[in-house]
């Protein structure tokens, strides 16, 4: 793994609006990198910064090795997917992915073609390059905006919100083909999206930007499973929290989780800078669990009762109270044979753990 | 059956259009079609002879003088398009990218600036800019780059084409103005991406797409020009008199309204020609880029 995008200490101000706040990132090549967050807390300007179309206030932005402070966006070793495609619409689906071609003097024209039809096949319009570019769908736009970038070789391949225009069964076949292309050019990605189901299915690694610094950069299933703080878990699928407080830090933490009780968990579920005194206990709704009848089960169990539920055919989201806790606890349960569906009011136990616990920042 | 029609969403619309249409109809087609009439009669003094003739046709391709007077009207027209297109681009193009969103109202506010006067003041305007003893002659003289007036600048083609780009200039500068609002920015970021340099990037994406505002901006300028008789009659002289010129004459002057109509359908022709050969070579054009 050798790093291709360097990002030290960069800043960006608009006027007296603080976009980018000191931003330090390494990228890897052959790596699908995503920046993920809300609107507005910067992911977008930071991939501008990296394509040229910003500048930087303060710091370094190095690809290749190379200092790209002087560097026009035209002569980077970039290119770009944008969020409207950005198709010409004067032009023909094949001199749109032509387009970057001209300066290759080198090549001659049945080559330039030949390129240009492979480029095509490979995003699945092959046949297509005579077709008027106003003439095609939202999907079709954006495979050849991926072919019109993909054709130069470049070394990054930036992404902004891709799939956002896209319907959901649409969306979710081009982030499989996405996946299938980054490893088939073996070209680094860097994907903008605000959506962290596609960051997680697509990624890598994740950065999560909040106001325009990183909250937190990991591969996916750490994102999930260990959020450094409390924006990065409720951003990042649902969560429960619950107060709690610190005992002790010795080996294991020794914590006290309202409704929950006294327990402990290990160090890798806690912060670095755990330390005694009050903390929020995260833990994730698939993880809890509620006890039907006639299951058993061996982990630890609460009374409540159910508050809320909402049935989305293969699952079944309950809010259930259970005494001690402010806010009512969300669960998923996947609605297998013989699970009937609670009503408001019921009374039921709830299944938890407390490995599947995290305290948070 | 009537009312049925006229509740109907056709009905509805034919209803609407039907007032300016009968307004057009009175005050384009029939003068026309009286315009056309006219051109084969013959006049004699104060009587009309309606018996078809093409004598005035005849005398229109026989006679040098007109077609002198044509060829000018047209080279007079092309002259003003060209200058009144090629000086509108970088305003429409400053407008559109340069100025601030907010700020573009007022900026084409200030661009009707001309138009809040009356025509013939603007035109006398330019005599005392232009003339003899005008603002540039004395301006020059006085810093002594010149020793005597410059006359090539008044009473002759020169200042008719001066005056006629200054009067058409914000007709040229609006439809231009508007292809390029209509640009989507991020097209140029993608050819920037793309490896083009900015002018590369003018030249393969902003050019071609503002086309049909230059279209539209030369079709805007050219075709009244050539009707324009005003400013040739204020500023041409002797040596700058157009085709209208003529037309008016015919008309008013020498009483033979037959041969000023079949100069004015002969003058109309040559625009329709002109106009639809520029329109499809473009479309051509267009259409081989893409």
């Amino acid at each position: 793994m050798t790093a291709l995008i360097t990002l030290t200490g960069v800043n960006k101000y608009y006027a007296d609006y603080h976009a980018l706040r000191d931003i330090n990132l390494t990228i890897n090549t052959g790596e699908f990198f995503s920046l993920l967050g809300p609107s507005g807390c910067g992911k977008t300007t930071l991939l501008r910064t990296i394509a040229g179309f910003e500048s930087v206030s303060d710091g370094v932005v190095m690809i290749g090795g190379k200092d790209m402070a002087d560097v026009p966006a035209n002569l980077r070793p970039t290119n770009m997917v944008f969020q409207s495609y950005a198709i010409f619409p004067h032009l023909t689906v094949a001199e749109n992915v032509a387009f970057g071609l001209r300066k290759s003097e080198d090549l001659d024209k049945p080559t330039k073609a030949k390129m240009v039809e492979e480029a095509l096949t490979m995003v699945g319009l092959a046949g297509y390059g005579n077709r008027a570019a106003h003439a095609l769908s939202g999907g079709q736009r954006q495979r050849v905006a991926l072919a019109r970038a993909l054709i130069l070789k470049p070394k990054v391949l930036l992404l902004d919100e891709p799939l956002s225009a896209l319907d959901k069964k649409m969306r979710e076949q081009m982030q499989v083909e996405l996946i299938r292309l980054q490893r088939q050019v073996g070209i680094t990605f860097i994907l903008v999206t605000h959506d962290q189901e596609e960051a997680l299915v697509m990624s890598d690694r994740i950065a999560v930007m909040f106001e325009g610094e990183i909250g937190q950069l990991a591969d996916p299933e750490t994102l999930y499973r260990r959020p450094n703080s409390r924006r990065v878990a409720s951003f990042i699928g649902k969560m429960n929290f619950l107060d709690a407080e610190v005992k002790a830090v010795v080996e294991e933490i020794d914590v006290t989780v309202q409704g929950l009780g006294r327990l402990k968990i290990s160090a890798e579920q806690a912060p670095e800078e755990v330390s005694v005194g009050p903390a929020v206990a995260g833990i994730r709704p698939e993880t809890l669990g509620i006890l039907f009848e006639g299951e058993t089960t061996d982990r630890k169990l609460v009374d409540g009762v159910v508050d809320e539920v909402v049935y989305y055919g293969d699952m079944t989201y309950y809010d259930v109270r259970v005494d001690g806790v402010a806010q009512p606890l969300n669960i998923a349960m996947k609605n297998l044979i013989g699970r009937p569906v609670l009503d408001v009011g019921a009374k039921t136990r709830v299944i938890w753990d407390e490995r599947s616990l995290v305290l948070l920042k | 059956m009537l009312s049925k029609f006229l509740s109907s969403e056709n009905g509805r619309g034919l209803l609407m259009v039907s007032p300016p249409f009968l307004y057009a109809l009175l005050l384009m087609a029939f003068p026309l079609i009286a315009i056309f009439l006219f051109s084969f009669w013959t006049q004699d003094f104060m009587t009309l002879d309606t018996t078809f003739t093409l004598n005035n046709y005849r005398e229109i391709a026989e006679k040098p003088i007109y077609g002198a007077l044509l060829q000018r009207s047209l080279f007079v027209s092309a002259s003003v398009t060209a200058v009144t297109v090629l000086l509108a681009f970088p305003v429409a193009y400053f407008l559109s990218f340069h100025v601030r969103p907010d700020r573009k109202s007022l900026w084409l506010f200030l661009i009707t600036i001309p138009f809040w006067t009356s025509y013939l003041i603007r035109v006398f305007l330019w005599k005392v800019i232009l003339g003899y003893n005008g603002v540039i002659n004395t301006g020059l003289i006085n810093v002594g780059l010149i020793d005597e007036p410059l006359t090539f600048i008044l009473y002759n083609v020169n200042a008719v084409i001066i005056t006629l780009a200054h009067a058409f200039a914000p007709f040229a500068i609006l439809p231009i103005f508007v292809a390029l609002e209509k640009i989507d920015r991020s097209l140029l970021e993608a050819s920037q991406d793309l490896g083009e340099s900015k002018f590369m990037t003018f030249m393969r994406i902003t050019l071609p797409l503002a086309m049909p505002g230059v279209v539209g901006a030369v079709l805007i300028v050219f075709i009244p020009t050539i009707g324009d008789y005003v400013t040739p009659e204020l500023m041409g002289g002797a040596g700058g008199k157009l085709i209208a010129n003529m037309i008016q004459t015919q008309f008013l002057a020498l009483n033979n309204a037959p041969l000023g109509a079949a100069l004015a359908i002969v003058a109309m022709l040559c625009v329709t020609a002109i106009s639809l050969t520029f329109v499809l070579i473009n479309r051509r054009w267009l259409k081989g880029r893409s």
